[in-house]
């Protein structure tokens, strides 16, 4: 059987195949319209696959621009897509804590993957990707480059949680001649001590799994695990673990059909 | 399907506003509350409409931020900014203010408004239970009382705040009627009908007209409910809303659960059950501003210290009105739900075993959709 998962979010699409147990996956930019960027994703993995629409037996969509798709069977919401995304690259429950393009969320699943409690940040942006997106604009590199710079640097305090005066601030210490990799460092630390502050209520917890595009920077994830004292798993596929739990939930409602 | 009755209660909120003008003009007297903890037997007793005030609206939060600070709650500056605005047609109608020491935010408020309308302030107690605490809010009931006797130019007699008793007593049994009808599986009316039906008869200054829409309602949703009929289906979860205050205007909350298939059953909050669980004691023989006092004491607002009143109410209604989940909708810096909802989420979670989920929004529109993904998760959460 083929299912589908398509996971819109602020920054990035994910979208997931899952042939029988094999897992397909591609993502693109989201850029300013969801509701193309969730088709032409869903189109090009499945011409990458050699898969034809017809025979995808169920679509479920997730994300912010779950509700602009207008070819998925049905949304869940993200919550429960990144746990079930992550118990399954984890095979054991834990707290999931997924930073996003626009949000933050810790979620605390059991043992069977379901989701327990669960939180999110509040309306601004600090602790998330947009976080990190205006920082390193502010210092002129790009995203991807943020951790290897940060590695082993001595983090400055970050103390302004709102992202415009934490640019501000960035911009001080800039003019105070700064090291801008320390500066990284401690960007990196006020965005792991914000969402462990969020995230910490549902401890203990044996482990913690990171997804979301923010836990590809190892150096986040480092701080996080300094943060919670317990292991941080970053999975091989964090990236894709909302539309892979969208794929799974599709897989059980095919089955149900 | 909606209840047919509803329809006069949307009609309702225009008639209202001619009333309460048409009484001023035939010089009526009109005290207007912003709290249940304002003792309307009294106002009734001193041959005055008592009418609840606006704050419930987003549009006059700009006007109160020129005074007010930001960073307090929606409600306060929402009433603030509708009495500097002139927007609120009971504002303007209002000889008299009443209002209690409840919050800190509001409290300091109302020293402002004051300026703007005469205003008493009664001193509440913050703690129920107390040493004498019960002595000094029934002091409270009677220093109310000689100003309004003062300011109207009226004699109170106990005779008349007996028959006030009695009155909002049938009133309050009239809202208890009305609540129990969620308690049908599935409920009859929608949580945003129930809730703007409730609000809107605050602004009703004919008590006895008052009394008869809620007990029509409750008996057409009645009738409804026999007949099986309902606008949800049988499996939408059953959800208890407690903490702040919610009106017409500032009802999100309890929109966007029931979009997103929920059916809101039990509002605990005081604009909900709150404040009708307790009726005042009719006993002849009891003093008659004692049996005041202690109904209005042992409310169980956030307020109080400690409060363990609300968590007995929210295990109540929970229980009798069979729900599926505990949603805690806080406004933003309202610091006394928002340090309680530790509390409250302990208990649902622990004690009742039942979901929870603690929402801190203001009265914009700003966050709906992040909002939307909460409520929807939570209700994923519920049904598995």
């Amino acid at each position: 059987m083929i299912t589908a998962g398509i996971d819109v979010g602020s920054v990035s699409t994910k979208v997931v195949l899952l042939v029988d147990n094999e897992i397909k996956y591609l993502v693109r930019p989201t850029g300013w319209s969801p509701r193309d960027a969730g088709e032409q994703t869903y189109h090009e993995l499945l011409a990458q696959v050699g898969c034809k629409p017809e025979n995808v037996a169920y679509r479920v969509g997730t994300g912010y621009g779950r509700i602009s798709l207008g070819f998925i069977d049905k949304a869940v919401t993200e919550i429960h897509c990144h746990a079930r995304g992550a118990n399954y690259l984890v095979g054991r429950g834990g707290l999931v804590i997924d930073i996003g393009g626009q949000d933050s969320k810790a979620i605390l699943i059991n043992q069977q993957g379901k989701v327990i409690d669960f939180t999110m940040n509040d309306k601004c942006a600090a602790g998330t990707g947009r976080f990190l997106q205006v920082m390193a604009a502010a210092l002129g590199v790009d995203v991807s480059e943020l951790a290897d710079l940060a590695a082993g640097r001595n983090p400055l305090e970050i103390n302004s949680m709102c992202t415009v005066f934490a640019e501000s601030e960035v911009i001080s210490l800039l003019a105070k001649g700064a090291d801008k990799r320390d500066i990284i460092a401690g960007i990196h630390r006020s965005v792991a001590r914000r969402v462990w502050g969020m995230a910490s209520r549902f401890m203990p917890a044996e482990q913690v799994i990171f997804t979301g595009g923010v836990a590809r920077n190892h150096h986040i994830k480092d701080q996080l695990a300094r943060e919670a004292g317990v292991p941080v798993i970053v999975p091989e596929l964090s990236q894709v673990a909302g539309a892979l739990g969208a794929a799974l939930y599709a897989r059980e409602l095919a089955e149900k059909c | 399907m909606r209840p047919e009755s509803m329809k006069i209660f949307d009609d309702l909120r225009n008639l209202n506003v001619l009333t309460i003008q048409n009484a001023k003009k035939n010089g009526e007297k009109v005290v207007g509350c912003y709290c249940t903890y304002s003792p309307q037997e009294l106002i009734l007793a001193a041959g005055a409409h008592s009418v609840t005030l606006c704050g419930t609206r987003q549009e006059p939060v700009a006007a109160a931020e020129r005074d007010l600070p930001r960073n307090l709650c929606p409600l306060i500056k929402s009433s603030y900014g509708f009495a500097i605005t002139g927007k609120c047609p009971y504002f303007e109608a209002a000889d008299l203010l009443v209002a209690e020491t409840t919050c800190d935010g509001k409290k300091k408020m109302y020293e402002l408004m004051g300026k703007i309308k005469p205003m008493h302030v009664m001193n509440l107690p913050q703690s129920a239970d107390s040493e004498g605490a019960l002595e000094q809010w029934t002091q409270e009931m009677h220093r109310f009382k000689a100003w309004l006797e003062q300011k109207f130019a009226v004699q109170i007699t106990e005779e008349d705040i007996r028959k006030a008793i009695k009155l909002m007593n049938r009133e309050r049994n009239a809202l208890r009627r009305l609540h129990a009808v969620t308690k049908f599986k599935p409920s009859p009316i929608t949580g945003v009908d129930l809730l703007v039906s409730v609000w809107t008869k605050g602004f009703n200054v004919n008590k006895e007209e008052g009394i008869k829409l809620v007990e029509d309602l409750a008996a057409e949703v009645e009738a409804m409910a026999a007949r099986g009929e309902s606008p949800f289906t049988a499996d939408a979860p059953r959800i208890l809303l407690t903490g702040c205050p919610v009106g017409f205007g500032s009802e999100k909350v309890v929109r966007l659960l029931e979009e997103s298939g929920a059916s809101v059953v039990a509002f605990e909050n005081c604009s909900g059950y709150k404040s009708l669980d307790r009726l005042v004691d009719e006993d002849p023989n009891k003093d008659v501003m004692v049996a005041l006092a202690e109904k209005y004491l042992n409310i169980p607002c956030s307020c109080m210290t400690p409060n363990q009143g609300r968590l007995e109410l929210i295990g109540k209604l929970a229980k009798e009105y069979e729900v599926d989940g505990v949603v805690d909708l806080t406004w933003q810096a309202c610091h006394t739900y928002n340090v309680e909802a530790f509390v409250i989420r302990d208990y649902v979670q622990k004690q009742l075993n039942l979901p929870y989920m603690h929402l801190e929004t203001d009265y914009s529109e700003s966050d709906v959709e992040q909002l939307r993904v909460r409520v929807q998760a939570f209700l994923e959460l519920i049904q598995g």
